[in-house]
C-alpha cells in the first residue's frame, strides 16, 4: 500500500512538474508558528510570518504589507487562545479569502495567572509544552492537507519526521529537568509566559509582570517579587528577549538572586541567535535553566 | 506604627523604592525651575514639543547600540538640540513665528521616530522606555540624572537675571545687554537636558509632567519666581514621594501615579490657591479684609 502511494506520488509529480513550481502560500502570524510550518511542509510551501523573528505578537502593530501578505495568502496559521488579539481586524482589513487555521485546537488551555484583573483568559504560550507544540504539528499538517490535499503524503511523512524529533526533544527536556534538584526547580523570568512549559515538567516560574506585556508594572509587584525572592529562597532570575532588562537587574540585585541567561519564549531569534528554530529555543532555554539551578 | 508602616517603610525595606524616590527628587529639583520659566514665556507647550523630538534621536540611539544609557542620552540631546536651534534659526531668518516652527519641527522629528522604530521590525524594548521605568534606576541612571539636575541648577544660578528680565521685559533687556541671546540657548539646552533625564525615568511622555504641572501649581501660590520655583521644587518632590506609595499600595503603575498625585495637587490650586484659585476671586473681600 505504501509502495503503491510513493509510486502514485511520484507519477503525479511527474505529471505536474507546473504544479509542483507552484507553491503553497502560508502566512504564520509569529516565528515560531512560521517554524512548524516550514518543517510540516517542507518545500511545498513558502512560509512568511507577521512578526518575525525577536518581535512580540502581544503588543504587534500590522503594517499595510501585512494586509498585502494576507490577501496573497491561501492559510493563516494563528496560534489562538487570544495570542493575536489584533488579527480579527487585519484579516477582514486584507480581505483575505485564506483559510484560517487555529494551531491551538486540541490544546487544553490554562488559566492565566492574572493577579491585574485584565488581560486574557486562557494562557497562550502553549506551545512553550513540547506535548502542546505535538497537537500544533498535527493542526498544522491537516491545514495544509485541507488547503492542498495533492500534497497530503508529503505533508503526513513531514509532520512524522518532526514529531519523531520533538519525541526527542521532550524526553531531553524532561531528563535536563530531573537532574535538577527539587526544591531548586524555581525561577524568576519578566513575562510570564512559562505557565506550561512548567506545569508539563514540574518548573515554578514566577513573573513579575502579569501574563501580558501590555500592563505596566507597579511598586507594588515589584516589591512583591522581591519579597517572595528573600522567603523562597529563589535560586536564579532570567531575562527574557521581550521585556525590560533594567527592571528585572534590579529585582535580581536586592533579592540576593543569580541572573541567568537569556530565555526565548514569544520569538524565535534569527539565524545567528542561538534559537533560530523551536527545537533550538528549546534546548537552549533548558541547558540555560540547568546552568543556573544547578550551581 | 501603622503610619510607619504606610509612609516610611517601603522606603526602608526596598532599595528600589529609595532609588526611585531619589530619582524623581532630582527630577523636581532640576525640572521645577526650567518648568517655571518656561510658564512665565508662555512656552507651556514647548516643553511638550521638545519631548517628542528627542524621540527619533533616542530611537537612533537605542538601534544603534540597544538600551545603552549613553547612546540613547547622546542621541535624545543631539535630536532635542538641533529641533530647538533649527526652529530658532527658521524663525529669525523666516517671517515664522518660533512656536509656529518647533511645531512644524517637532512633528518632522515624530514622524522620523516612529518611522526608524518601525522599520526595525523590533518595537518592544523601545516601546518599554518610551513609558520609563522609574522602579529599574540603576547606577548609571541615577548618576546621569543627578548631574543633569547639578548641571541645571548651576547654570539656572548663572544665567538668572537675562532670564527673569526676558520674562518680564525682553525689550529692556535687549537696550541693556546682549546676554539675552546665549541666555535663551543655555535656557532651550537646559529643557532638552532635564527632558531627556526625565525620559530614563519616567518615558517622553510623562517626563513633561514632572516639568509642567509643579510649575503651573506654583503659579497659583505665589507672586515672586523665587517663591514659585521654590514651591514648584517641593510640589514635585511631594508628587514624586505620594506617587511612589500610591503605586505601592495600590498596585498602579508607578509614573503615571507619580503624575496623577501632581495633577491632584494641581486641581487643588486651581480651586483654593491664592493668587488667583477659583475661591479667591469668587470671595476676594474676605481674603483682603483679613
Amino acid at each position: 500500500m505504501k509502495r503503491l502511494a510513493l509510486a502514485a506520488l511520484a507519477i503525479l509529480f511527474a505529471a505536474m512538474p507546473a504544479a509542483a513550481q507552484e507553491k503553497l502560500k502560508v502566512v504564520a502570524t509569529f516565528s515560531i508558528l512560521a517554524d512548524f510550518a516550514r518543517n510540516v511542509g517542507g518545500d511545498r510551501v513558502a512560509v512568511s510570518a507577521l512578526v518575525g523573528a525577536n518581535g512580540d505578537a502581544h503588543v504587534y502593530q500590522p503594517t499595510p504589507g501585512d494586509a498585502k501578505t494576507l490577501a496573497d495568502a491561501k492559510v493563516v496559521l494563528l496560534n489562538g487562545l487570544g495570542f493575536e488579539g489584533w488579527i480579527n481586524r487585519l484579516v477582514k482589513a486584507s480581505g483575505t479569502k485564506a483559510a484560517m487555521a487555529t494551531a491551538t485546537k486540541g490544546v487544553k488551555p490554562r488559566k492565566a495567572e492574572d493577579d491585574h484583573g485584565h488581560g486574557h483568559d486562557a494562557d497562550p504560550h502553549a506551545w512553550q509544552s513540547v506535548a502542546n507544540a505535538k497537537l500544533y504539528v498535527a493542526n498544522i499538517r491537516d491545514a495544509l492537507t485541507a488547503a492542498d490535499p495533492a500534497g497530503k503524503d508529503a505533508y503526513a511523512a513531514n509532520a512524522a519526521a518532526y514529531l519523531a524529533k520533538l519525541d526527542a526533544l521532550e524526553a531531553e527536556v524532561k531528563a535536563a529537568v530531573a537532574a535538577i534538584p527539587a526544591d531548586r526547580r524555581k525561577i524568576i523570568t519578566t513575562h510570564d509566559a512559562f505557565g506550561y512549559f512548567g506545569a508539563a515538567y514540574g518548573v515554578s516560574f514566577i513573573a513579575p509582570q502579569g501574563v501580558s506585556t501590555e500592563a505596566e508594572v507597579s511598586a507594588k509587584d515589584v516589591a512583591r517579587i522581591i519579597t517572595q525572592i528573600r522567603k523562597q529562597k529563589i535560586p536564579a532570575v532570567f531575562l527574557e528577549n521581550v521585556t525590560d532588562k533594567r527592571l528585572l537587574e534590579r529585582i535580581g540585585a536586592e533579592g540576593g538572586a543569580k541572573i541567568g541567561g537569556t530565555l526565548y519564549s514569544d520569538a524565535l531569534t534569527d539565524e545567528k541567535g542561538p534559537a533560530p528554530t523551536y527545537i533550538d529555543m528549546m534546548r537552549h532555554n533548558v541547558k540555560q535553566l540547568s546552568a543556573a539551578l544547578t550551581s | 506604627m501603622i503610619l510607619y508602616d504606610q509612609l516610611i517603610g517601603p522606603f526602608a525595606e526596598f532599595a528600589f523604592m529609595r532609588r526611585a524616590l531619589i530619582g524623581t527628587f532630582a527630577l523636581a529639583l532640576g525640572a521645577g525651575p526650567v518648568g517655571v520659566f518656561l510658564m512665565l514665556r508662555r512656552m507651556s507647550l514647548v516643553g511638550d514639543a521638545m519631548a517628542h523630538a528627542i524621540l527619533p534621536g533616542a530611537a537612533i540611539g537605542f538601534l544603534l547600540s540597544g538600551l545603552s544609557l549613553f547612546a540613547m542620552t547622546a542621541g535624545g540631546l543631539i535630536a532635542g538640540f538641533v529641533i530647538a536651534l533649527g526652529a530658532g534659526v527658521v524663525a529669525r531668518a523666516t517671517e515664522l513665528k518660533e512656536d509656529a516652527s518647533l511645531a512644524a519641527f517637532f512633528l518632522i522629528s515624530l514622524a522620523v521616530g516612529v518611522t526608524i522604530v518601525s522599520l526595525k521590525g523590533n518595537n518592544v524594548d523601545l516601546l518599554h522606555f518610551l513609558f520609563g521605568s522609574v522602579l529599574a534606576l540603576d547606577d548609571p541612571t541615577l548618576l546621569l540624572i543627578a548631574g543633569i539636575t547639578t548641571v541645571s541648577l548651576a547654570t539656572v544660578a548663572v544665567i538668572y537675571r537675562p532670564l527673569v528680565l526676558e520674562c518680564v521685559d525682553p525689550g529692556f533687556l535687549r537696550s541693556v545687554s546682549r546676554a539675552g541671546g546665549p541666555a535663551h540657548i543655555a535656557f532651550l539646552a537646559l529643557v532638552v537636558m532635564n527632558l531627556v533625564g526625565g525620559f530614563h525615568a519616567l518615558g517622553t511622555l510623562l517626563a513633561v509632567g514632572m516639568m509642567m504641572l509643579p510649575a503651573v501649581i506654583a503659579r497659583f501660590w505665589a507672586r515672586d519666581i523665587t517663591a514659585m520655583i521654590l514651591i514648584a521644587v517641593v510640589s514635585g518632590v511631594i508628587s514624586g514621594y505620594a506617587g511612589l506609595l500610591l503605586s505601592f499600595h495600590t498596585g498602579a503603575p508607578a509614573g503615571p501615579a507619580i503624575i496623577l498625585v501632581a495633577g491632584a495637587l494641581y486641581a487643588v490650586s486651581v480651586l483654593f490657591g491664592p493668587v488667583g484659585g477659583v475661591l479667591r476671586q469668587l470671595f476676594p473681600g474676605r481674603h483682603l479684609e483679613a
